[in-house]
């Protein structure tokens, strides 16, 4: 068994997470850090979870969240879907294998903290969306302006926009950055009884995945592997997978994930002319079409993004 | 459990069966991971539905619940014809090679002896043969026809791989795969480890269906050794204390039993408590019965139990039936004999079946008394809740009263897990408003009644107000007292029979443990097997080492675990006749050529020489039991028996309904279910978000599974017109229900004896209190009938009928 993540000490020390190690601020630039942290990540061994949603229940009493009781909705997974009060959720998945024979696949979902964080490259609010050196993505509220911006920027499809309080805010997982400041794991590892999710640091948690990954060969899972998508420079949540060739069977896990281009336009016109330079009516109506149009970036959206970069097909 | 939840972590092979681990006991499962990760193990899940469990297993294999004897026997047979027995194991450590009397045997579903009018056996041939030394007779070459062994393969010969498919639905590929994986382990350096809980137990004949996977462990050698083992997973919070402490109507606490309206005096009771041995040089530990009785007599009435008055025996209450469970309970107050109810940590409206029935015994109490510390639906029986508890409130007379009581995080005690381990804890918090402690509770109730009887008189006041009750403040026995009481003290000095002068127990002090109890009065102790857990060390649950010499999942210095600290039961059998270990990477203890020693404390006099004395102490035989005499009231041996409401008839007896030696009450025979009308067979379970119907008073958990619904094949909903998520009325014989249906690939119809058979499987986590959605419970459906043995409810196996409706108005 992986080590288990000790207790919190209740000796005061000097914070190993703080503001002065900040690597990508939203809009906005930070000086380079004078510390490199060590990257850390955590990963998910879909092969070992058994779906109890212990890290739901963590998960919502450390960010003290208050998700609305609902209703039955066909499946096992409640909510039916990630909100603004729940930032991780167990996604169920019956999948029948070539052979003939069931597998239910259960994915923890939630915010995959990339290393190349299209929220963060999307946001257009300075400082309200961050990343530390270790790694971790984190928003931060006072700054955020409700725009939804970060869900168009992200592959994985994963902040939630609240709409109950004054104004909008974006939410979801902070890897627990509070926790990891003060040299804790993430409160969904702390609570995992099989330890399908475990936290170290980014080579610690690729180096267990392996031995993991050679215990699922064994088991006859050929294709088992790490899932950490290279389209998106690595994630700091990764994932052990027994089909890791199709890691879309997992609820629609991104096969290669990648920021949508309109994104990578977007932060190229705030990176060249700044927000303030785009004039007129064209530029609003442009973001306002990001903004409220799905949720989804649709066909005609990456075709007109390539066209505007310069890439359209042939 | 015969072993612990860490030694799990040891195993070569998890079976859950009769259980589903992962989510009902997530947090025990991690041990299951462990070996899994670290050793390799495998993992195969037996089932009517595809669990949590199932997606981690390497092996799943579907199985038509109530059917799980006829896959086990199956399973035994494939060993025998396969020659996949552990040999000198189950030679020497089991009955195999003892004779039955003539006269016994098995036709037609049912053994020797059986009454049909009694629904009962004469078990009088259901025994050994006696030589004339007054000892079994026993064959070593497991030759002579009535030796246990051949009685066995004879009885199990009929569990072919094709009568198991046609019984159980399991396709014979997957049986077979099942048999040989687990038959691997008949090798003696292989092991596999049996996890069970409920979906054994909550049958007709549960206590046969452990009965036959114990019978397979021990051929397989699997018992008494690292790795191996009968788990019951326990499913409420000290459960496992609550029977080892003896609350039950017909136990005393350590497994000592109440005696009954024959065993008028002590002589008498003591009579068929002599536990003489059966086979020479053998242990038979029971027969130290007396003074563990004695010894908690005492324990009870302190002073007042004397030499003269046989330390109080007319003071305990004596049985005029086998005992009161919780079926007879109801039964007698549906009748009205029984007219005051008081409900301690239980929730029968939604716990106990038939709830029609329940809700109408309760409107018949005088008064009923809850104490928990939620507002349960029990409490609130009489308050209209809609369709969710229709009644009419100004009908029931009962008088309610609800004591609120306190959590486990507010109260400090000890708990004992499955693994049989004392595990001490502390309170968190304080309790909410006017909650109080159960002990406290309990103490006004008792110095109450005791100050009226002693005002009173009444007919026999003696046993209340001669109670030993020597806690320093009477109205508040604190936990440490409580658990000192259990373990015992010295009542009086005893000094050593060659030297008066030595005090060898010095009155006052704590006893050791239970090797020194007395039947003379001398000690007091308030359940035998728990003696040894608050000694003149100090309260040894409260221990907290992790220390693993070797790493072998022992824990030695990790709380206290019952008996004596032994952490691995019948471990003398994990070595074999010279006592040597089977598998020397899998030592627990061995004979160093005078004595026990290892990792383990030894489960065997620690002299005790290896080639004669057997390792099951506790029977007379010493020898563990493949064939168990009359001690059950259905058969000596388990025997496939259908659920009493079944899709089909029993194919191996089809005139047999449910299990022959089930107890049934007149009117609850005329609402069984026929397929005819009720064709599904419905099955109940937990799930992992909830745990009973606590945590539905939960705000998270009921965020987490916030509705009740019910699950059923994707053939099933074609048929039926059933859409997933939409809203289906499940009915069977004595009420219906509303539900949304879940419409899942997890669960699949099974063929069995040529007939389609669908599972339709009912969570049981709502009622019409606390945060979840309102919504109903399996026992709305289920039978009024339970074990034969010890008349746990049927709540696993039952029929209903099932239809689409439109969604109800808002």
């Amino acid at each position: 068994m992986f080590p288990p993540l000790p207790n919190v000490s209740v000796e005061p020390g000097p914070p190993k997470l703080s503001n002065a190690d900040l690597v990508k601020r939203s809009a906005s630039s930070v000086p380079p850090p004078e510390r490199q942290l060590t990257p850390v990540a955590k990963l998910i061994d879909v092969s070992k979870c058994i779906g109890c949603k212990a890290c739901q229940s963590a998960c919502i009493e450390w960010n003290d969240t208050h998700p609305e009781i609902g209703v039955f909705s066909g499946s096992y997974e409640n909510p039916p879907d990630l909100t603004p009060e729940m930032f991780t959720l167990m996604r169920f998945t019956e999948w029948v294998n070539p052979e003939g024979n069931l597998e239910w696949l259960i994915r923890k979902d939630g915010c995959m903290h990339c290393e190349d964080p299209g929220c963060l490259k999307a946001c257009p609010a300075p400082g309200a969306i961050v990343q530390y050196s270790n790694g971790i993505v984190d928003f931060v509220h006072e700054n955020c302006i409700g725009c939804g911006y970060c869900v168009r920027g992200c592959p994985f499809n994963i902040p939630r926009i609240s709409r109950t309080e004054d104004k909008p805010k974006a939410y979801k997982c902070t890897l627990c950055s509070d926790r990891v400041a003060v040299g804790q794991g993430p409160a969904c590892a702390k609570a995992c009884p099989t330890q399908a999710i475990v936290f170290g640091t980014k080579e610690e948690m690729t180096k267990h995945a392996e031995g993991r990954i050679a215990d699922l060969k064994s088991r006859g899972y050929a294709n088992a592997g790490l899932y950490d998508p290279p389209g998106v420079k690595g994630t700091h949540v990764m994932y052990v997978l027994h089909h890791a060739d199709k890691p879309e069977i997992y609820a629609n896990l991104p096969k290669d994930p990648k920021i949508s281009p309109i994104v990578e336009i977007w932060k190229g016109m705030f990176k060249y002319a700044g927000f303030v330079a785009i004039g007129g009516l064209a530029a609003f109506s442009f973001l306002q079409q990001v903004v409220s149009g799905a949720n989804r970036v649709s066909r005609e959206d990456e075709e007109s993004a390539k066209r505007l970069t310069g890439h359209a097909e042939r | 459990m015969t072993n612990s939840w860490t030694d799990i972590g040891n195993t070569d092979l998890v079976i859950i069966m009769g259980g589903n681990a992962a989510e009902a006991h997530p947090c025990g499962f991690k041990w299951v991971t462990e070996a899994k990760a670290n050793r390799g193990a495998k993992l195969i899940v037996v089932d009517p539905r595809f669990t949590r469990s199932a997606a981690v297993a390497d092996f799943y294999a579907p199985i038509r619940q109530g059917t799980d004897i006829a896959f086990l026997l199956g399973v035994i047979n494939y060993c025998i014809q396969n020659d996949k027995v552990q040999w000198d194991y189950a030679k020497a450590f089991t009955n195999a090679p003892y004779l039955v009397k003539e006269g016994f045997s098995y036709k037609d579903g049912l053994f020797t002896g059986y009454d049909e009018a009694k629904r009962d056996y004469d078990k009088s041939t259901w025994d050994y043969e006696l030589g004339p030394d007054g000892y079994v007779v026993a064959d070593d070459t497991l030759q002579h026809p009535r030796c246990v062994w051949n009685l066995l393969k004879q009885h199990v010969a009929i569990y072919t791989p094709e009568m198991v498919e046609r019984i159980c639905g399991t396709p014979k590929d997957k049986f077979l795969k099942v048999a040989a994986m687990m038959a691997e382990t008949s090798s003696p350096t292989k092991t596999m480890t049996s996890m069970y809980a409920l979906g054994w137990t909550q049958h007709s004949k549960g206590s046969q269906n452990i009965r036959a996977m114990a019978m397979l462990q021990l051929i397989l050698g699997n018992i008494g050794v690292r790795g191996g083992g009968m788990n019951a997973l326990r499913g409420h919070s000290n459960i496992q204390g609550l029977t080892d402490i003896g609350l039950m109507s017909n136990l005393l606490p350590g497994y000592l039993t109440l005696p009954n309206e024959r065993e008028i005096d002590f002589d008498k009771y003591m009579s068929s408590r002599g536990f003489k041995p059966l086979r020479p040089n053998q242990t038979s530990y029971w027969q130290n019965y007396k003074k563990f009785f004695v010894s908690f007599l005492k324990s009870m009435w302190g002073p007042a139990a004397t030499p003269d008055n046989n330390f109080a025996y007319d003071y305990l209450p004596k049985l005029d039936v086998p005992g009161y469970d919780i079926l007879r309970t109801f039964e007698l107050m549906h009748q009205g004999k029984l007219n005051g109810y008081f409900c301690q940590g239980f929730n029968p409206l939604l716990s106990f079946p038939n709830r029609k029935k329940v809700t109408e015994a309760l409107s018949k109490l005088k008064f009923l008394v809850v104490m928990d510390p939620l507002d349960t639906e029990t409490a609130r029986f009489w308050q209209n809740h809609g369709e969710f508890n229709d009644v009419d409130t100004a009908k029931i007379d009962t008088e309610v009263i609800q004591l609120p009581s306190t959590c486990f995080a507010e109260d400090e005690g000890s708990l004992t897990n499955s693994g049989r381990w004392l595990q001490w804890h502390w309170a968190a918090g304080t309790p909410p408003g006017e909650a109080k402690h159960d002990t406290w509770i309990m103490a006004q109730i008792y110095q109450g009644l005791r100050a009226l009887y002693q005002k009173e008189g009444g007919a026999f006041p003696e046993p209340i107000v001669n109670l030993h009750w020597p806690y320093n403040d009477p109205n508040d026995p604190t936990s440490d007292e409580l658990a000192k009481e259990i373990n015992g003290y010295v009542v009086e000095d005893v000094t050593d029979p060659n030297d008066p002068t030595k005090v060898v127990l010095q009155k006052g002090k704590q006893v050791v443990n239970f090797s020194v109890l007395r039947d003379d009065g001398k000690t007091a102790s308030g359940c035998w097997i728990y003696s040894g857990c608050f000694n003149e060390q100090g309260n040894n649950m409260a221990r907290r080492d992790t220390s693993d010499p070797d790493g072998v999942g022992v824990y030695p210095k990790w709380s206290f675990s019952w008996p004596l600290n032994r952490r691995v039961l019948y471990n003398r059998a994990s070595c074999d006749l010279s006592g040597k270990p089977w598998d020397p990477s899998r030592k627990l203890i061995e004979w160093d050529g005078a004595k026990w020693t290892g990792y383990d404390v030894p489960d065997i006099a620690p002299t005790a020489k290896p080639d004669v004395v057997g390792p099951f102490i506790m029977n007379a035989e010493g020898t563990a039991r493949l064939f168990t005499r009359g001690l059950m009231r259905d058969g000596p041996f388990p025997a496939h028996y259908e659920p009493f409401e079944s899709p089909i008839a029993n194919p191996l007896a089809p005139k047999v309904r449910g299990n022959p030696a089930a107890r049934v009450f007149k009117d609850d025979l005329a609402q069984f279910g026929d397929a005819d009308k009720f064709p599904y067979a419905a099955t109940s379970y937990r799930l992992t978000e909830h745990f009973h119907f606590w945590t539905k008073h939960v705000w998270v958990n009921a965020v987490l599974q916030p509705e009740f619904f019910v699950e059923i094949s994707e053939q099933l909903a074609k048929e039926k017109g059933i859409a997933n998520g939409g809203w289906v009325r499940v009915w069977s014989n004595r009420n219906s229900i509303r539900a949304k249906a879940l419409v899942t690939k997890r669960i699949t119809p099974l063929i069995c004896d040529g007939k389609t058979v669908h599972v339709v499987g009912i969570p049981l986590h709502w009622g019409f209190m606390g945060q979840t959605k309102k919504g109903f419970g399996p026992n709305s459906l289920t039978p009024f009938v339970g074990d034969a043995n010890i008349e746990t409810p049927e709540f696993k196996a039952f029929l209903v009928n099932i239809e689409s409706i439109a969604a109800p108005v808002a």
